[in-house]
């Protein structure tokens, strides 16, 4: 995600706004007429691997999906490389998940198609950066954004990308995290070099009247070694109804989802939340990628 | 007492001397330069010898001149290391090895789940900074980590 600048970033943003009604199926397309996009999975990820396959099909491309990885080549001892060498030649772009750090840019360096990356170990998941800075530009406004960034900021990957990239708008950044998940030091470092005021609490109630922006990410049980610390924590960063009787009007909930009991059933109907529409951005976000990396749209 | 430290470290002939080396580096200085037992040229180091500003390394390699490449991966792990090329027993180009700012094949990165950690074909690539406060930092470029202590031990 740090290779883009905010024009890039804005770029990508006007064209998925452009082609919104299309991802909505009130417009048809035909951009991707004749592509072929290759989606290549090696780790499960239904909800990223569907929203690449609505966005090709909304344009009018087709999709290559290499399936299951135990019924591929790969369980024969193919490495990443030649299965790249091999899939570049049947269609016009590949969409990467892989289990490893850094596979994506390997893929580039084999490819002779476009790579987007789905996805890369733990570290890195720009197209959810990118959706993540739309709903936000949709439903908020991303210049001078006051957004707080809630449960697990140590591992949690969307929100490192994310302080990134918000950190390109000026944002004022509040995390909110246990102690023991508490966002790396040299990206709180990295952000305050570029200006960004950083806070960090431990409460949700101490700051929700005072952000536009809550994005809350799932705590994972297996983090703490103590099943009564994880008790403890979890009720800290829950949204409840109550929590939000404090809460500015016009703020707005994201999660770039699966949740599991952060955010209490009952918020879905409030209009503070935005994670389903979130979901749904995802689609004319991975849209605009798409047309933009295939070269139908310049 | 003189004469037993010449021969200690004894001239050469032709090739080139790696001098100045951190002390304690000199078997790091051969495997930064892929130095190994195919290698056909004489070598001879000392190790923590005395010098004017206190105990390193030297490291001469006889009838061989190295490329500057080769060398400046000396930095790495002693920045403050000084390459002389030697011809009929003169010194004809004494330089301080610069440092890259970009390395390939030399280091392992330490993020065991880096796809250049894997069998995939290719080498590990690093650009290579230098910070005031933390000296010689390797950022991998495939997975961003970051190297900033005992390069040495994650030699290849």
């Amino acid at each position: 995600m740090k290779d883009f600048s905010r024009k890039e970033i804005d770029y990508v943003l006007d064209t998925a706004e452009k082609l919104e009604p299309v991802a909505r199926g009130e417009e048809r397309s035909r951009l991707l007429d004749g592509k072929i996009i290759a989606l290549l999975f090696f780790e499960p990820s239904t909800r990223t691997r569907l929203s690449f396959e609505a966005a090709t099909q909304r344009l009018g491309g087709q999709v290559l999906n290499l399936g299951s990885v135990e019924a591929s080549s790969v369980m024969k001892g193919e490495n990443l490389a030649d299965t790249i060498r091999v899939i570049s030649n049947y269609a016009d772009l590949i969409v990467l998940r892989h289990p490893l750090d850094g596979s994506a840019r390997m893929a580039a360096e084999f490819s002779s198609v476009p790579i987007i990356n789905g996805g890369d170990g733990s570290l890195h998941h720009p197209t959810q950066t990118f959706l993540d800075l739309y709903t936000i530009r949709r439903e908020s406004h991303l210049e001078g954004l006051k957004i707080a960034m809630a449960g697990d900021l140590k591992y949690g990957r969307t929100v490192h990308s994310l302080c990134h990239a918000l950190s390109l708008y000026g944002a004022e950044i509040t995390l909110v995290s246990p102690p023991e998940l508490r966002m790396p030091l040299e990206i709180v470092r990295d952000l305050q070099k570029n200006n960004i005021r950083i806070r960090e609490t431990d409460s949700l109630e101490n700051i929700i009247g005072d952000v536009e922006v809550l994005y809350m990410t799932r705590v994972q049980r297996e983090r703490f070694p103590d099943p009564e610390e994880y008790e403890k924590v979890k009720n800290k960063l829950r949204v409840t109804g109550d929590l939000l009787k404090n809460a500015d009007p016009s703020l707005k909930i994201l999660h770039p989802l699966p949740r599991v009991n952060e955010i209490s059933p009952e918020v879905d109907s409030t209009p503070y939340a935005c994670y389903f529409e979130q979901a749904f951005y995802g689609v004319p976000t991975r849209m605009a990628l798409l047309a933009l990396a295939t070269g139908v749209i310049e | 007492m003189k004469e037993k430290r010449d021969l200690k470290i004894q001239a050469i002939e032709n090739g080139t001397v790696i001098d100045h080396i951190k002390a304690g580096q000199a078997l790091n200085v051969l495997r930064i330069l892929g130095i190994s037992n195919a290698f056909r040229a004489t070598i001879s180091f000392v190790m923590n010898a005395p010098g004017a500003a206190g105990i390193k390394d030297v490291v001469k390699i006889e009838g061989k001149e190295l490329s500057v490449e080769e060398l400046n991966r000396i930095a790495l792990i002693s920045p403050k290391a000084t390459i002389n090329i030697i011809r009929d027993f003169e010194v004809v180009q004494k330089n301080k090895v610069v440092l890259p700012s970009y390395v390939e094949g030399v280091v392992r990165c330490i993020n065991p789940n880096c796809i250049s950690n894997s069998s995939e074909p290719i080498k590990s690539k690093f650009s290579v900074l230098q910070s005031e406060e933390e000296g010689v930092i390797l950022r991998c470029l495939y997975c961003e980590h970051v190297i900033s202590e005992n390069i040495a031990e994650n030699l290849l």
